[in-house]
């Protein structure tokens, strides 16, 4: 196999260089250092100190009524973002490996763009797969009340992927980079959110 | 309101005179299993077909787990005939944007935002 054909990607996927212009904010955990249960309550803290970290860079809301400002809607499409990419890269991120899990946020004028990353087995790859080719038959407002309507929620129900793109207007994009002979591959999410 | 639930976070609460069930703080469980006492107490709530009103009024964060956990019960609702209102927010963002992809899968359900 060349070199070129190991890696896959699906959408517009930008590569996050660290020259790349713009604010940055990179995360990583190492799956096998802290219990799950420690780790997911650590989901939440990460996901609503980026939130905060976003919302220093947007102009104040000046609509002083009930409803919620374009800041406090963007500030709350990033806590969401995260929590769910994160709580996915520990349910699903091959622990085994101790292979770490990265997040990196990449803040432009117009728009967030998150790359989640972690190692997946062989059988994780093949849910994305599936996932990713639904998504692009049904459209995310149908896959997502298929989901549901499914019992949504269970494990590779993609309905976190979902609501990020039917609700919140995300993009998705993903790369997998095949680098072991075992089948495992290193796979990065991508969502970006205009804001 | 009695307490019937709480959690790191969050709590669940019932009105003793309507049977009310409201949801308030932030809710970020893991996976169905965990969501499971909620669902108990929803399912309580609405035992016998009685018509329900779940207040999230003050559910400042609802993960898609919690949002999956949501939608099984409108649909064990919707295909119970049963009848159900939520009581939500403007104020907060992901009440607007999530809650209505609920009324899609129950068209009589009674979204409220206050």
């Amino acid at each position: 196999m060349s070199q070129q054909s190991m890696i896959e990607t699906f959408g517009d996927f930008i590569e996050l260089d660290e020259n790349r212009t713009g604010e940055s904010l990179s995360l990583r955990f190492s799956p096998s250092s802290t219990p799950l249960q420690q780790r997911w309550r650590n989901n939440g803290l990460s996901a609503d100190f980026l939130a905060g970290y976003v919302s220093t860079f947007l102009p104040a809301d000046d609509s002083g009524d009930a409803a919620a400002g374009r800041k406090a809607e963007v500030a709350a499409a990033v806590g969401y973002v995260a929590n769910e990419l994160l709580e996915n890269a520990m349910k699903y991120g091959d622990a085994e490996t101790g292979r770490p899990i990265s997040m990196r946020l990449h803040l432009e004028e117009t728009r967030i763009i998150f790359h989640q990353t972690n190692t997946a087995a062989p059988s994780r790859v093949d849910t994305l797969r599936a996932f990713i080719a639904g998504l692009a038959e049904l459209g995310a407002a149908d896959m997502l009340i298929r989901q549901m309507e499914n019992g949504g929620g269970e494990s590779g129900s993609g309905l976190g992927l979902l609501t990020m793109v039917n609700d919140y207007g995300a993009k998705l994009a993903f790369q997998i980079v095949h680098e072991q002979d075992n089948g495992e591959a290193l796979v990065t999410t991508q969502v970006e959110l205009d804001i | 309101m009695e307490t019937v639930l709480t959690g790191e976070g969050y709590v669940v609460l019932r009105d003793a005179a309507d049977g009310a069930i409201a949801l308030k703080g932030v809710l970020r469980l893991n996976g169905m299993t965990e969501y499971a006492p909620i669902v108990d107490a929803l399912n309580a709530a609405a035992a016998g077909g009685r018509p329900l009103t779940i207040d999230v009024t003050e559910l400042e964060f609802l993960n898609s787990s919690g949002i999956a956990m949501m939608s099984r019960f409108v649909i064990e609702t919707r295909n119970a005939s049963g009848s159900l209102r939520i009581v939500a927010s403007e104020r907060i963002p992901w009440q607007g944007k999530s809650l209505r992809n609920l009324q899609r899968l129950m068209p009589t359900l009674d979204l409220a935002f206050g």
